[in-house]
């Protein structure tokens, strides 16, 4: 085992070999999370709106069978809307939280590549302030001279819009 | 070396559940006035069962306490011991008391001693008491005597172990057996290796090993024969008592012609650990298989004062075994939810993957050279897809169905000890016991059943006396009874007691301001019955500590209702009452009438709709600011705008001529305004929670045909989210804010 490289313990449990990361674009930046995370990716098609939502929970997908919901992490990270294009894609995670496994869906601008990222090329989190919820991150990775903010898919499932009742009235916050 | 026995905990906890309700159900069926020894015999079982299971995986407490059970048990099965109705209290308090430890060693909760030792204390008793006294049958001589609880100090004997070849096909794991022997005293193990052949015939599976083990300490012969007591048929065992006091025993039952290893005692070899090592791992089976596969008993041998002496005598070993036939059974309150399934309803699925195989075949072959000349072949093909796809969909939901016996095997117990308790003589008929229904409805169904149960018997059924003194059979009589009616199931209880007095409860709902008393003269007989099922309502004269403390029968409608149900009274005064409950056979599915508002599709549970109408302008109704009201035969119902509490953009503000569902449900009517009915079908519900959350409202999803979801309404939930979401006037103009300006419930 080697030391893990910053307090942050997230990062305690990688291997020597790193981890893999799907990255993805959100503005103009790149994101990353944990591959084995991800199940599937798959374009953008018609959601079931689920009344009284955050704005950025955009509603529920029939997946084989599963009904998913889908968030779109540009308003999730308070970013600027944009119209859904052609490369807008799902990114559907599967997760372990509190003993039982969820499904989600979160929706981006374009996929981008597969990235190994080794330990040390991990850094944690900076306190990024309230531009973005620096709870969902679990590191920034410096990979072939590009910085990846890499997700903690876990915390964003256990994000309080997905996981508690919402009241109505708190609904919009 | 060790197999982690852990891994058939979760069995031994199932099954041990079930054998104990096979105990209640046969100590209640049991006359001591008459006992049938047949159903002594599967008390015994049980006990013996559980005995031999809870040794093996080390749940002593359980061990020593079914110990006691057994002892007693197997006086009145050797008749020396004759059973009265306070003996059969005691033992069903037992069974409560194993319960009670079966859960704690589940959950690793501490146990309550106190109540162990009492239980322990009162068998005991019951054991030395009259036990020996009463009857003529030679029930203890010297054989008996090690089973005396009185603890001989530093006893020592010589176990001489010589396992047959097959003892380890059987599942038996001889180390594990001198391991135990070790538990209490020091065990001192020596090895035979004599009789192993030689490497070129040997087979791993047979145990050629023999062994002479020397125990000193707190133990007596009974305890250690008990230790073989599941090898019995499959060993050569002798037990020496080298305590120095007069060896008890004429004690070697078996026959040792055939101890080709028979051991020496004290002699060569290396020590016990080595050679076990070599045991295949094979080695451990359920406990309670194992004596089947052995099928040469020679038990006659024994005299009737050892079998006395060991409460486990071969004999009682093979009995125990098979099984009880294959009643499918669900432990009552599983932590890990597992279900037992009847093999003919897997045969039912196999049978019916196979047949779509075949279509899937079909169709593939029509496919992949098609033109249309072939269309009827495809036509068919899809004909078939579809049946076989309702059939299996069938099949795979029978499942999940079980016998609604498992809900009612908890009445006799209950109905008996109310009785007992309450002084009055009950007998509770059940009919219908095989009628299946979901596994989950029966998990909920379970509490209200309770409950009205023991209403009946606590209120309805009057003492005996009363009973005699208005001409009825002094024994009530309390009737379960099940069956389908169309998709439904329905449950009636109904007795023969006291009847709900009509004037009583009306005089009582008014005092309790539930009726208006101006009204009071207009509510018909049906109506008035309802009202016990209101909320804050109880009729007992005295509240007493069974039931009757009000709140009762408003839970078991609220339960109902939850399920999808409807629970109906009717009741003749002096004569009796019979609650009538219909249950949806499944949660799984529901029939469902599809609405579409603004451009999404929703789901109404077709069980709460009363009607659907037009919105007419003369029925329509403000009030205040942000009320609506829609009069329909002078009745004014809520109108809730699901465009508002769901939030959905709509194209027009004006509800004048949309259509309006009427629903109905606990808190009254409400009419839900759509744009537009499209059809009814049956939806398959799917939870939200399962990768979402609750929301409040909505009820679970569904997939429609065309692969989309449709969220499938909560009416109660809806109701109670429009109130908190009034129609805006002017209506605001984001949709984005649904609920912004609605209060916090």
């Amino acid at each position: 085992m080697t030391p893990p490289v910053s307090p942050e313990d997230r990062l305690d449990n990688r291997t020597d070999a790193g981890q893999q990361f799907l990255t993805f674009h959100l503005r103009e930046e790149e994101y990353g999370v944990d591959i084995l995370c991800v199940q599937e990716i798959k374009g953008w098609d018609q959601v079931t709106q689920i009344p009284n939502m955050p704005e950025y929970v955009k509603g529920v997908i029939n997946l084989r069978g599963a009904i998913i919901p889908l968030i779109d992490l540009r308003l999730r990270f308070g970013l600027e809307e944009v119209e859904y294009g052609p490369t807008t894609v799902v990114i559907v995670l599967k997760v372990e939280s509190d003993g039982r496994e969820r499904t989600f869906g979160i929706v981006v601008d374009a996929v981008s590549d597969v990235y190994d990222v080794t330990d040390d090329q991990l850094n944690p989190p900076p306190d990024l302030g309230s531009a973005i919820n620096v709870n969902y991150v679990s590191g920034l990775a410096a990979v072939e001279e590009k910085m990846l903010i890499l997700l903690d898919a876990e915390r964003l499932v256990t994000d309080e819009a997905l996981t508690r009742s919402v009241d109505p009235s708190e609904a919009t916050v | 070396m060790s197999i982690d026995l852990s891994q058939f905990h979760q069995s031994f906890f199932e099954e041990s559940s079930e054998r104990l309700q096979e105990m209640e159900t046969a100590l209640l069926a049991l006359d001591p006035a008459a006992p049938d020894e047949e159903l002594i015999n599967t008390i015994f079982r049980s006990a013996h069962s559980i005995k031999g299971a809870a040794g093996t995986f080390g749940f002593t407490d359980i061990g020593e306490f079914t110990h006691l059970l057994e002892t007693l048990l197997e006086e009145v099965r050797e008749a020396s011991r004759t059973i009265d109705d306070d003996a059969v209290s005691t033992l069903l308090e037992s069974v409560d008391c194993l319960k009670v430890l079966l859960d704690a060693e589940r959950d690793g909760t501490d146990k309550d001693h106190e109540q162990i030792d009492t239980l322990a204390q009162a068998l005991r008793e019951l054991i030395e008491g009259e036990g020996a006294g009463g009857d003529p049958a030679p029930v203890t001589d010297e054989g008996a005597a090690p089973a005396e609880p009185a603890a001989p100090d530093e006893a020592c004997f010589e176990v001489r172990f010589a396992p047959h070849t097959q003892l380890l096909i059987t599942g038996n794991e001889p180390i594990r057996l001198i391991r135990e022997l070790g538990r209490n005293a020091t065990a001192t193990a020596q090895v035979h290796p004599a009789t192993i052949p030689a490497f070129a015939s040997l087979d791993p599976v047979e145990c050629h090993l023999a062994w002479t083990i020397r125990v000193q300490g707190d133990v007596t012969e009974e305890a250690i024969r008990e230790v073989f007591e599941w090898v019995e048929d499959e060993c050569d065992l002798e037990v020496e008592n080298l305590t120095a006091a007069a060896p008890t025993d004429a004690n070697d039952t078996k026959d040792e012609t055939d101890s080709a290893a028979a051991p020496t005692p004290a002699s060569e070899a290396a020590p016990a650990e080595t050679p076990v090592e070599s045991a295949p791992e094979t080695a451990v089976a359920e406990p309670s298989a194992t004596p089947v596969s052995d099928p040469a008993p020679a038990p006659d041998k024994a005299p009737v004062a050892e079998k006395a002496a060991k409460p486990a005598a071969p004999t009682d070993a093979k009995k125990a075994a098979p099984k009880a036939p294959a009643s499918a059974s669900a432990p009552s309150k599983p932590k890990e939810t597992s279900i037992r399934v009847g093999i003919e309803k897997i045969d039912d699925i196999i049978n019916i993957v196979g047949e779509l195989v075949i279509t899937q075949s079909m169709l593939s072959e029509v496919g992949e050279d098609f033109d249309m000349s072939r269309i009827e072949n495809l036509k068919s093909g899809l004909v078939q897809l579809q049946r076989n796809t309702r059939d299996l969909q069938e099949a795979a939901m029978r499942i999940r169905m079980l016998p609604i016996g498992f809900a009612f095997q908890r009445f006799p117990r209950m109905v008996r000890d109310l009785a007992k308790k309450l002084g009055k003589q009950i007998r509770l008929e059940l009919s219908g016991e095989q009628t299946e229904l979901d596994k989950t409805v029966m998990e909920q169904i379970g509490d209200p059943l309770v409950h009205i149960v023991r209403n009946a018997v606590d209120h309805a059924i009057e003492l005996p006396d009363e009973r005699t003194a208005s001409g009825k059979n002094p024994e009530g009589t309390i009737h379960l009874s099940a069956s389908h009616q169309g998709g439904n199931i329905l449950i009636q209880i109904s007795d023969d007691g006291r009847g709900l007095d009509t004037e009583k409860i009306l005089g009582k709902a008014i005092e309790r301001g539930l009726v208006d008393p101006s009204e009071a003269s207009e509510l018909d007989e049906s109506a008035i019955f309802r009202l016990i099922f209101a909320p804050g309502f109880s009729t007992a004269e005295a509240v007493s500590d069974l039931s009757g403390r009000g709140v009762g029968m408003d839970v078991v409608r609220r339960n109902i209702k939850e399920l999808g149900g409807s629970v109906d009274v009717h009741s003749e005064l002096g004569k009796g009452t019979k609650i009538t409950i219909s249950l949806p056979l499944t949660l799984a599915i529901l029939d469902g009438q599809l609405v579409r508002v603004g451009d999404q599709i929703y789901v109404v549970p077709l069980v709460s709709i009363v009607e659907s109408l037009q919105i007419a302008a003369d029925n329509y109704n403000r009030i205040g600011r942000n009320g609506e009201v829609y009069n329909i035969r002078n009745e004014y119902i809520q109108i809730v705008r699901l465009h508002d509490a769901f939030g959905i953009p709509t194209s027009s503000d004006d509800i004048m001529g949309k259509l309006m569902v009427v629903v109905e449900d606990n808190s009254g009517k409400a009419g839900i305004v759509v744009d537009d009915l499209l059809a009814q079908q049956q939806v398959v519900i799917k939870s939200l929670e399962t990768n979402f959350q609750k929301v409040l409202g909505l009820a679970g999803a569904t997939i429609l045909g065309d692969g989309t979801v449709a969220l499938i309404i909560d009416v109660e939930g809806l109701i109670r989210l429009s109130k908190t979401t009034p129609h805006k006037t002017p209506r605001a103009a984001s949709t984005e804010e649904p609920a912004a300006e609605g209060g916090a419930e």
